[in-house]
């Protein structure tokens, strides 16, 4: 019985040494390479339950608009690409630092805090104004932004070439916001206002102006692409 | 037949009624004279005043989100607190005006009081470097907080504005121990002050930053409402935060 299994193991020995060679041959082609790291975005609709931020002219409760706006910033970030995090999907009160906690989980590569007012004139662009401190392990809660400032700071300049691109109106500033401070991601208050006539206080386009709406998504949508190119190595 | 007594009692009692009713009919008269008397010394000449000082205000503007520097006259009281309080009054009157350019309801009685305290250190971090992608490509409105970072006023390309702190005239020259201003705001203005990002900061960038152009040891900020501490001033402006004022001094606006 051994000497037959001998003699079986002598005949097909190079059969089965070939078989190997050409079953390993297309594994290592098709061996995985290293997976790309995601390029997560967080959308942070603002206000929500209870908080319904600002009354807008137009009736509408801010929360609203910025809900919906998210919605459609998340569809077209996902079709370009993106993973998209919203700390809120319905009309939910969220605390600031339960949306910073979702932002710092998620380990994103952009943090947008989306609002709504009828003052001023086009997109505001708000960086927190804390001061620019080192990155360590352990960052403070209410100070964590400090670390990420100057992210911050290059992300609202990628809006701002983008949004100007779009001829859309923009005003920069540096502001306490709570939820924006705690984050640890290059993080950005967006603020949409209505589009006034330049040095009128005439509204060109409302802020519930569907198109309004979709160029300032588009541009802020261009300039993430933008933002995701010079974030991967 | 009545008793003699009875009588003169009767007669006593008479008398005295008689008696108390011109003492009271006396009173009312000189009561009267003292109310008239009272008039006639209210005062026909305006009470003496300090002298009208030039104050420089911050006012914010809503259009292109700018801070531009104004100057006015007002008499100043000598205390600090009280001095702090009218100039930052004036600012909210002009918020409050019609035809404000930040339009802000409330006007000076929106603050009842403004306190000092020794400054602390807050953030004992590394100097800040600015970061160059973020610098407006093109020139955008900026607003200019009061940060001690260096990239406040990074953003700004437009005409620089003047010094405040050289501007104002209207201190005199004080120990330069820095200070921690106090303000406390009435629950009404913070509850109908415009809810909005842009809003809320100018009008807190604007109080910052006009204290500090005329009380200039004054380097740091709180703000409480009807005494107690108010997370956001009205949704999102965090107020629990102490601000920075040290570096109001490049508050610049430009024209987008």
């Amino acid at each position: 019985m051994g000497a037959a299994r001998l003699k079986i193991a002598i005949l097909y020995g190079w059969e089965l040494a070939a078989l190997v060679l050409l079953a390993g041959a297309p594994v290592f082609a098709q061996a995985p390479r290293a997976p790309q790291p995601k390029f997560i975005v967080v959308l942070d609709a603002a206000h929500g339950g209870d908080d319904a931020g600002a009354a807008l002219k137009s009736g509408q409760a801010e929360k609203s608009l910025t809900l919906a706006f998210a919605v459609k910033l998340r569809s077209l970030l996902t079709a370009r690409g993106m993973t998209v995090l919203t700390t809120r999907d319905s009309d939910q009160a969220i605390t600031p630092n339960q949306r910073a906690e979702i932002a710092n989980r998620a380990q994103a590569q952009a943090c947008l805090s989306l609002h709504f007012s009828d003052t001023g004139s086009g997109v505001h662009l708000f960086v927190s104004d804390l001061p620019a401190a080192p990155s360590g392990h352990f960052l403070p809660w209410k100070t964590a932004q400090s670390a990420w400032v100057n992210r911050s700071l290059a992300l609202t300049g990628e809006f701002n070439s983008a949004l100007q691109h779009a001829s859309l109106p923009i005003t920069l500033g540096r502001t306490a916001l709570a939820g924006i401070d705690s984050m640890a991601c290059p993080a950005v208050a967006i603020e949409i206002a209505p589009e006034r006539t330049p040095g009128s206080v005439a509204v060109k386009s409302a802020l519930n102006d569907p198109n309004y709406q979709s160029r300032v998504a588009e541009a802020l949508a261009a300039a993430l692409l933008v933002w995701r190119t010079e974030a991967r190595p | 037949m009545i008793p003699r007594h009875q009588t003169f009692l009767f007669v006593l009692l008479l008398l005295a009624s008689v008696g108390m009713g011109a003492m009271l009919w006396q009173m009312r008269e000189r009561a009267h004279q003292r109310l008239l008397e009272g008039e006639d010394s209210a005062p026909t000449q305006a009470p003496a005043v300090t002298p009208a000082q030039e104050i420089t205000l911050l006012a914010a503007n809503d259009s292109d989100g700018s801070m531009q520097p104004q100057a006015h006259t007002l008499p100043l009281p000598a205390d600090p607190g009280a001095r702090a309080r009218a100039i930052l009054g004036k600012l909210l009157d002009l918020y409050a005006a019609p035809g404000a350019v930040h339009p802000v309801p409330g006007g000076a009685a929106s603050i009842t009081q403004v306190f000092f305290l020794p400054a602390q250190p807050l953030y004992a971090s590394a100097p800040a470097k600015p970061a160059s992608s973020a610098r407006p490509a093109a020139s955008p409105s900026t607003i200019s907080a009061p940060s001690s970072s260096a990239e406040t006023s990074s953003g700004a390309s437009g005409s620089a504005l003047a010094d405040p702190s050289s501007t104002q005239s209207a201190v005199p020259s004080e120990p330069t121990t820095p200070q921690l201003a106090v303000i406390n705001l009435t629950g009404a203005f913070a509850n109908n002050h415009p809810s909005g990002l842009e809003a809320e900061t100018l009008t807190i960038l604007s109080l910052c930053a006009t204290l500090h152009a005329n009380l200039p040891r004054v380097t740091q900020v709180r703000f409480l409402v009807d005494g107690q501490p108010r997370p956001t001033l009205a949704g999102h402006a965090d107020l629990t935060r102490t601000y920075l004022t040290s570096d109001t001094a490049g508050v610049a606006g430009s024209q987008p």
